[in-house]
């Protein structure tokens, strides 16, 4: 299990809220991705069928699991792959920490990966006086704030121009722009260098077919691609839920993913990697490693309604729709992996510190009706919502709502007796009348204390209709 | 069909009880005979969405023996439908009897406006009611149940009326049930947006199809000052 930050998402979610200018960044990105989505999905009909397909693909995949990744580990190894199974995220970092070491690997260059971010594995690195550098664009300007990604497809999403023009001029001690354009270029050619310098790659991976032994990556700036190729080590990093059985299957994932993820038809880069460089090939590592990670997965195979998150594709999408991560951003979140999809899949690699997660969402399923892979979020975050309140260690809360909570469960409770509750109804309804003023009270004690904080409450007014 | 059942929901029978009397008088109006379930008082939803299993289950129960299978249940939310329909399946499965009750009854389940224009095959109520509103379209009522369009052919159908059009107006107000009084500072946060919304509308009066809207919404307006009004789709199809 991964370590969770102690800081509490009651706290960071409070702060979030009140910074506009995060809001307006987030509002503005966000409904950027989700109009680009909005044309390239009416310009391709077939969009729910491939959905469907996709859904079906990858449903049959995770059920099959096992049988795919001996599959795909012996068509890996077939083609010069070494293939190693981290059970948690130690494992993985231990690997990929000693293979750089016994390499002598000196600068390392990293594609965009939410499982590298996962394991820590920059963390891992320097530790072991090893130099990591994020290439994506958005992950290299977190990484030199010394932040963690925001978001799983834009990770600097919770940043303007601006701020990164600030940036650059802080750190490189170039002359203050806000053009995106200069912005990119400076960023570019210091990439450019340490691209030609790396001696060691790490990549994620989209999709690896089980069939073939090929690993998928999907990308727009390339870096990727350079990653895996330019440095004489490759390490790929992916969850054992990556697999799929045959290369045809991949069309239908590409038709959705780069169209749900970023408003584009296809990413600029979808790089095929099948083993290591071979004889005769021009570019390519000389070898290559691939770490398949469980870290929680098959805790989550085993629980038929979880089961349906290892679905994902990672698009990033419910995150956009999402009316409390575009409040509150990413890193209110206090996990890797954000939004929706990050509140189902945090409690599994943390364990109850995200524990809490699963109740920060209204069930209002914009989410789910996204989801390009069709993820009934709502329905898999009811369900932790009551693994999380049963068991040995149910979650503890802040006591506030603590005390709401006793009240709801008095409410079920007495709710069982209707004629009682109904009588308590109209005596709360005599009570509270004299404090109401036109129809709502401002003031309300105990579990409704935190409503009155922001708003009115209704005064309550029981039946009155003669009974039929 | 001659009869129906008419589940009030919790929070309309303690909060809004007009919203019960606007849904009786549009059913009997439409020449149905309206039962009331008294033997159940909630759904169940709020122990449901805190992971309190075992109370949810005694408040299906109740609700399950409260009433007639093959009758119409005709209910003014969205969300207790969805409730009802659907989330019942998962909350009973380690009970087969109830579970089968659950399955049984799921048919005859329907949210006002999906009843109306669905099943009766009706859009114009005779209802006639002068102001200008913007409808806010509940979550569980678009997204689980898929009635997006019915409430507003019944709307369109009133004499008098003015519709406004609300923008973004699929964004969940911030309610949530619980979540509202975990979370007050998101669910805050949702609800300016959405009353910024309702006010550049132009709008006099807002309507949504359940009372859990109605409560984030019509206290939020209060706690600011405004004038504009909340109104359950019932009482704009009852007003003559």
């Amino acid at each position: 299990m991964s370590e969770f930050p102690k800081a509490d998402f009651f706290e960071s979610s409070t702060a979030a809220v009140a910074d506009h200018e995060l809001r307006r960044k987030l509002e503005s990105a966000s409904a950027r991705h989700l109009d680009h989505f909005a044309q390239v999905k009416a310009e391709f009909p077939p969009y729910d069928d491939e959905r469907d397909a996709a859904h079906r693909i990858k449903t049959d995949a995770i059920a099959h699991l096992d049988e795919l990744l001996i599959d795909l580990t012996s068509k890996l190894e077939e083609r010069g792959c070494k293939v190693f199974f981290a059970e948690d995220a130690a494992q993985a970092r231990d690997y990929i920490v000693a293979l750089a070491q016994a390499k002598g690997a000196k600068n390392v260059v990293k594609g965009k990966s939410m499982t590298t971010e996962e394991i820590d594995l920059n963390d891992a690195l320097a530790k072991a006086g090893i130099d990591a550098v994020e290439t994506d664009l958005g992950e290299y300007i977190v990484q030199l704030r010394g932040e963690r990604p925001s978001h799983i497809i834009t990770p600097a999403i919770h940043l303007s121009k601006e701020d990164i023009g600030q940036l650059f001029t802080d750190k490189f001690g170039i002359e203050y722009t806000a053009e995106p354009e200069k912005l990119t270029a400076e960023a570019r050619s210091r990439l450019r260098a340490i691209f030609l310098a790396a001696d060691f790659g790490v990549t994620g991976v989209n999709f690896a077919i089980a069939e073939t032994g090929t690993l998928i990556l999907v990308e727009n700036e390339g870096n990727g691609r350079l990653s895996s190729t330019m440095p004489e080590t490759f390490v790929a990093v992916m969850g054992i839920e990556k697999v799929i059985p045959r290369l045809e299957d991949l069309s239908h994932f590409l038709e959705i993913l780069a169209r749900t993820a970023t408003g584009q038809k296809l990413t600029t880069y979808t790089s095929f990697i099948t083993g290591p460089r071979r004889e005769g090939d021009l570019d390519g590592p000389a070898e290559m490693h691939v770490v398949i990670l469980d870290n929680g997965r098959s805790a989550m195979l085993a629980d038929p309604v979880l089961r349906e998150a290892l679905n994902c594709i990672r698009c990033g999408a419910c995150l956009n729709v999402c009316p409390i991560y575009r409040r509150i951003g990413g890193h209110a979140y206090r996990s890797v992996y954000p939004g929706p999809i990050g509140s189902i899949v945090s409690p599994n690699l943390f364990g109850s510190a995200a524990g809490h997660l699963p109740f920060a969402s209204t069930l209002c399923g914009a989410c789910k009706d996204i989801c390009p892979v069709k993820i009934d979020i709502p329905r898999i975050l009811l369900h932790l919502r009551w693994k999380e309140s049963t068991g040995k260690h149910p979650l503890k809360w802040p006591r506030a709502i603590e005390r709401a909570r006793r009240g709801a469960r008095r409410f079920a409770k007495t709710a069982r007796y209707p004629r009682t509750i109904r009588t308590l109804g109209k005596f709360a309804a005599m009570v509270l009348k004299p404090f109401a003023h036109n129809g709502y009270l401002r003031r309300m004690p105990g579990p409704f204390r935190n409503w009155t904080k922001y708003r009115d409450f209704p005064r309550p007014r029981p039946h009155k209709r003669p009974e039929s | 069909m001659t009869e129906v059942q008419l589940f009030s929901t919790c929070l309309a029978e303690e909060f809004f009880p007009e919203v019960n009397d606007a849904t009786a008088t549009v059913l009997e109006r439409l020449r149905l005979k309206v039962t009331p379930i008294r033997g159940a008082f909630c759904c169940g939803q709020v122990a449901f969405n805190e992971g309190m299993r075992e109370e949810a289950v005694d408040l299906a129960r109740r609700f399950l023996n409260s009433v007639e299978v093959g009758v119409p249940i005709v209910v003014p939310s969205g969300s207790c439908t969805s409730m009802l329909k659907i989330f019942y399946g998962d909350l009973l499965d380690g009970d087969p009897a109830l579970a089968a009750k659950a399955l049984a009854i799921r048919p005859w389940v329907f949210e006002l406006s999906q009843f109306i224009v669905n099943v009766l095959k009706v859009k114009y109520l005779g209802a006639r009611y002068e102001r200008a509103v913007a409808y806010h379209p509940s979550c569980h009522l678009m997204r689980e149940l898929g009635v997006r369009s019915e409430p507003m052919t019944l709307l369109s159908a009133v004499a008098g009326i003015k519709i406004c059009e609300l923008r973004d107006r699929e964004e969940c107000c911030g309610f949530g049930g619980m979540f509202s009084v975990k979370f007050p500072h998101i669910s805050a946060s949702m609800l300016d947006d959405k009353m910024a919304r309702i006010r550049e509308s132009g709008a006099e009066v807002v309507v949504a199809n359940d009372c859990g809207c109605l409560m984030q919404i019509g206290g939020g307006l209060s706690r600011a000052g405004d004038k504009i009004e909340v109104r359950h789709l019932a009482e704009v199809l009852a007003a003559r």
